[in-house]
C-alpha cells in the first residue's frame, strides 16, 4: 500500500521518472519478502494437502498420516527439550562471563569466539558428532545404564553412542551462538545505576546479577531461549546424521540404540528414494515442522520486539 | 588521681572487612589443577577425565571460601568459578571440532583431489572438483537472486517507509524468516519446482532459489542496520542541493554504508554455502561435473560430504575420508568468508564507526 500524501496547494513536488522507478522497485523488493514468506506457506499447503490425505497403502510408511508423523513430532520435540536442557544454563553463564565477568577488553573477542561455533557448518557438526563424539561419550552411556538405569531417561545403552542424547548435545553446541549473544547484549545493556546500587549495598557480583542483570534481563533470556528452540526444532543434517532412527519409535530412553527420527532428519533420509504420494506426506510433515517453528519464532520476535530499547537480535 | 584511659588498640581493618582469602589464592588453586591435569594427562589419563579432575579441584576454592569467608562470598566464588568453566566448557567443541576436522581433512588434500571429480572413482582417489563447482554455481546464482532482493528491501524499510504499518510488518516477519528451517527452504524450493517440471525435478537454479529464501531475511537484517547508520545529515545536504531523492539513496547513501553492506553480504554468502538439506532435496548429488544450473543434478561440497559419508561404499575408508577432506574444505571457505567480511568492515568503515 502506497500512502502519497496530498501535496500543499501551489508547491507540487516534482516527481521524477528516477523517483517513481526507484521507490517503486524498492516497494517491490519488500512486498516480495511477504509474497516469498506466504509462498513457503502456500506451497507446501498445496503439495501437502495430497499427502495428508492419502491412504495408508499409498505411501511407503503404510500409515496414515497422523500415526506416521507423530512419532517425528515426538523426536522432534525430545530432541530439542534436551538440548535446550543444556544449552541455557550454559549460554547464560557464557554470557555473564563474556559482559560482566570476563575483563571488558577481552569481552569482545571472546563473544567473537563463540560466534565462530555458528560459522561451522551442519554437515561438519554432523561428521563431528559421528566421527568424535559419538564414540567418545559410549563408556559415558554405559556408566549412565549401570548406575542411574532405573531411570527411564537411561535404558539399556547403545553401543554405537549414535543417540537421541549425543543428537541433542550436537544440537545445543549449535545453539549456544545465537543464544549466547542476545543474552550477552541484554546483560550489557542492564543499567549501570542498578548495578552499582547493588554493589554499593554491599552486594556480591553474584547478588548483584540477581537483584539487577535477571529481573532486567529475563525476557530477553526467554526469548533468547525461544529463537534457540527454533534453530534446534529445524536443524536437519546434524540429526540426520548423528541419530540412529527406528521405524515409528517412541521412547523415553535417551541412550539406546533404537531412537525416534526427528521431522527434519526423517524428510533429510527418505527424500531421495521417495516417490508419488510418499512425497507429498514428506512435505505435509515439513509443513508440521514449518509451523511449529514459525510459531516459536513469531513468539520470540514478538517478545524482542517489546522491549522497544533492544534491537540487535541477530 | 586521674586515670586516663588509653583506648585498646583495635585493628580498624578487622572490624570494617571480614577475613579473606589471600589475593593469591584463586590464582593458586587454578595453577594446581592445570597442574594436576596436567600430570594426569601425562601418565595417561585420558583428555576428558583430566579436565574433569581440574574441575573438581577449582571447586576446592568455594569451600576453602566457606570456610574462611562465610557463605555468602563463598556463593560468590561458587559462581565465578561455574560461569568461567561455563566458558571453558563452550570453547571446548570449537577447539575439538577443528582439531578433528583438520587433522581427519589434511590427509586426502592434494592437487588431484581439487583437480578430479568422482566420475568413475571406486576407491581410492577421485575428488572434489564437481562439487566445488556446483557449490560456487549455486551459491553464486543465490547471491545473484538475494542480494538486490535484499538491499532494496532494505532501502524501502529505511529510506521509503517512513515507519509505517506495511514496514513493521515487513520488519518483523523478516526476523521471523531468519528462523525458517533451512529443510523448509528447500522443501519450498521443490514445491515451487515441482509445477513446472513434474515430479522428481532436481535442478540447480532450485537450491539457488532455496538459498535465497535463507539469505534475504539476514541481507536485509544487516543492510537495514548500515543504512541507519548513515547520518541524516548527509541526505539533508543533498537534498538541500536539489539532487533528486533516488540518487541521494544512490549516490549518497548507498556508497556511504558501502563496506557495512558487503561486510553483511560476505557474511550471508558464509552462513548459506555450508548450507546442506535445501540442497539435498531439490538438486542432489551426481558424481560428475555439471555446469549447466538449469539441467539435473549437480554436486555441491556439502551435499557431497554428507553423502559420502553415509553410503561409503565398499571399502568404507577412502569414501570417508574423502568427506572429512571436503568438510576441511568447506570450513575453510566459511572461515576465509568470515574472516574477509571482519577485514573488509575493519578497513573500509568510515572513521569513527569502526
Amino acid at each position: 500500500m502506497t500512502s502519497t500524501q496530498a501535496p500543499a496547494p501551489g508547491r507540487a513536488p516534482i516527481r521524477r521518472p528516477g523517483d517513481r522507478i526507484f521507490s517503486g522497485v524498492s516497494l517491490g523488493a519488500g512486498l516480495l519478502i511477504l509474497a516469498i514468506l506466504a509462498g513457503v506457506a502456500i506451497f507446501l499447503t498445496v503439495q501437502g494437502i495430497p499427502g495428508i490425505t492419502a491412504s495408508p497403502d499409498e505411501v511407503k510408511s503404510g500409515k496414515s498420516f497422523l500415526p506416521y508423523v507423530w512419532p517425528l513430532v515426538y523426536g522432534t520435540l525430545i530432541a530439542a527439550t534436551v538440548a535446550m536442557l543444556i544449552a541455557v544454563p550454559v549460554a547464560i553463564g557464557v554470557a555473564l562471563f563474556i559482559s560482566h565477568y570476563a575483563p571488558r577488553r577481552l569481552g569482545q573477542t571472546l563473544g567473537y569466539l563463540i560466534d565462530l561455533l555458528a560459522a561451522v557448518p551442519s554437515v561438519v557438526y554432523g561428521l563431528w558428532g559421528i566421527g568424535f563424539l559419538a564414540p567418545h561419550l559410549v563408556p559415558f552411556y554405559a556408566w549412565l545404564d549401570e548406575h542411574l538405569g532405573f531411570l527411564p531417561f537411561f535404558g539399556p545403552a547403545s553401543a554405537t553412542g549414535r543417540t537421541i542424547l549425543t543428537a541433542s548435545i550436537v544440537l545445543a553446541v549449535m545453539i549456544l551462538p545465537i543464544m549466547t549473544a542476545i543474552c550477552r547484549e541484554i546483560f550489557l545493556q542492564t543499567p549501570r545505576l542498578h548495578e552499582e546500587a547493588a554493589l554499593a549495598l554491599g552486594a556480591t557480583r553474584w547478588e548483584m546479577a540477581r537483584l539487577a542483570i535477571f529481573p532486567y534481563a529475563r525476557s530477553g533470556i526467554v526469548s533468547a531461549a525461544m529463537l534457540g528452540l527454533g534453530r534446534a526444532l529445524g536443524e536437519t543434517l546434524a540429526v540426520a546424521m548423528v541419530l540412529s532412527v527406528g521405524v515409528g519409535t517412541v521412547t523415553a530412553n535417551l541412550i539406546g540404540s533404537d531412537n525416534p527420527s526427528t521431522i527434519a532428519a526423517n524428510i533429510a533420509l527418505g527424500f531421495a528414494e521417495a516417490t508419488g504420494k510418499s512425497v507429498n506426506a514428506l512435505i505435509a510433515s515439513g509443513l508440521v515442522l514449518f509451523v511449529i517453528t514459525f510459531l516459536v519464532n513469531f513468539a520470540a520476535r514478538s517478545i524482542v520486539d517489546r522491549r522497544k530499547e533492544f534491537s540487535g537480535a541477530n | 588521681m586521674t586515670t586516663t584511659l588509653t583506648p585498646p588498640p583495635v585493628d580498624v581493618s578487622r572490624e570494617l572487612y571480614g577475613a579473606r582469602l589471600p589475593t593469591w589464592g584463586p590464582r593458586a588453586v587454578i595453577t594446581a589443577a592445570v597442574a594436576a591435569a596436567a600430570a594426569a594427562y601425562a601418565v595417561g589419563v585420558n583428555l576428558l577425565q583430566a579436565a574433569l579432575l581440574a574441575w573438581v579441584i577449582c571447586m576446592v576454592l568455594p569451600l576453602w571460601s566457606a570456610a574462611v569467608e562465610g557463605r555468602r562470598k563463598a556463593t560468590d566464588r561458587l559462581v565465578t568459578t561455574l560461569v568461567s568453566s561455563a566458558f571453558v566448557l563452550a570453547m571446548f567443541p570449537l577447539f575439538s571440532i577443528l582439531w578433528t576436522v583438520i587433522s581427519k581433512g589434511t590427509k586426502v588434500l592434494s592437487a588431484e583431489f581439487f583437480t578430479n571429480s568422482m566420475r568413475n572413482v571406486v576407491g581410492e582417489g577421485g575428488g572434489i572438483y564437481h562439487a566445488l563447482v556446483g557449490t560456487l554455481l549455486i551459491t553464486g546464482a543465490a547471491a545473484v537472486i538475494s542480494i538486490p532482493i535484499g538491499i532494496f528491501a532494505a532501502i524501502y524499510l529505511v529510506e521509503y517507509a517512513e515507519g509505517n504499518r506495511l514496514s513493521r510488518w515487513i520488519r518483523f516477519l523478516v526476523d521471523v524468516m531468519t528462523g525458517i528451517p533451512s529443510i523448509v527452504a528447500g522443501l519450498f524450493a521443490y514445491a515451487l519446482f515441482v509445477l513446472f517440471f513434474g515430479e522428481g525435478v532436481r535442478m540447480g537454479i532450485g537450491g539457488s532459489v532455496a538459498l535465497s529464501v535463507l539469505m534475504i531475511p539476514i541481507l536485509v537484517r544487516s543492510t537495514e542496520e548500515m543504512l541507519k547508520l548513515v547520518p541524516n545529515e548527509l541526505r539533508e545536504a543533498s537534498y538541500a542541493l536539489g539532487v533528486p531523492k533516488w540518487r541521494t539513496v544512490s549516490k549518497i547513501v548507498l556508497p556511504t554504508s558501502l563496506a557495512g553492506i558487503v561486510t553483511g553480504v560476505t557474511l550471508s554468502i558464509a552462513r548459506v554455502i555450508g548450507e546442506t538439506a535445501p540442497l539435498l532435496i531439490i538438486v542432489g548429488t551426481t558424481d560428475s561435473v555439471n555446469f549447466n544450473l538449469f539441467d539435473g543434478r549437480m554436486a555441491s561440497l556439502p551435499v557431497f560430504a554428507f553423502a559420502s559419508q553415509r553410503n561409503p561404499g565398499i571399502p568404507p575408508e577412502f569414501s570417508i575420508d574423502r568427506a572429512w577432506g571436503a568438510a576441511l574444505v568447506l570450513l575453510i571457505i566459511v572461515m576465509l568468508l568470515n574472516l574477509i567480511a571482519r577485514l573488509v568492515s575493519y578497513f573500509f568503515s568510515p572513521k569513527g564507526e569502526r
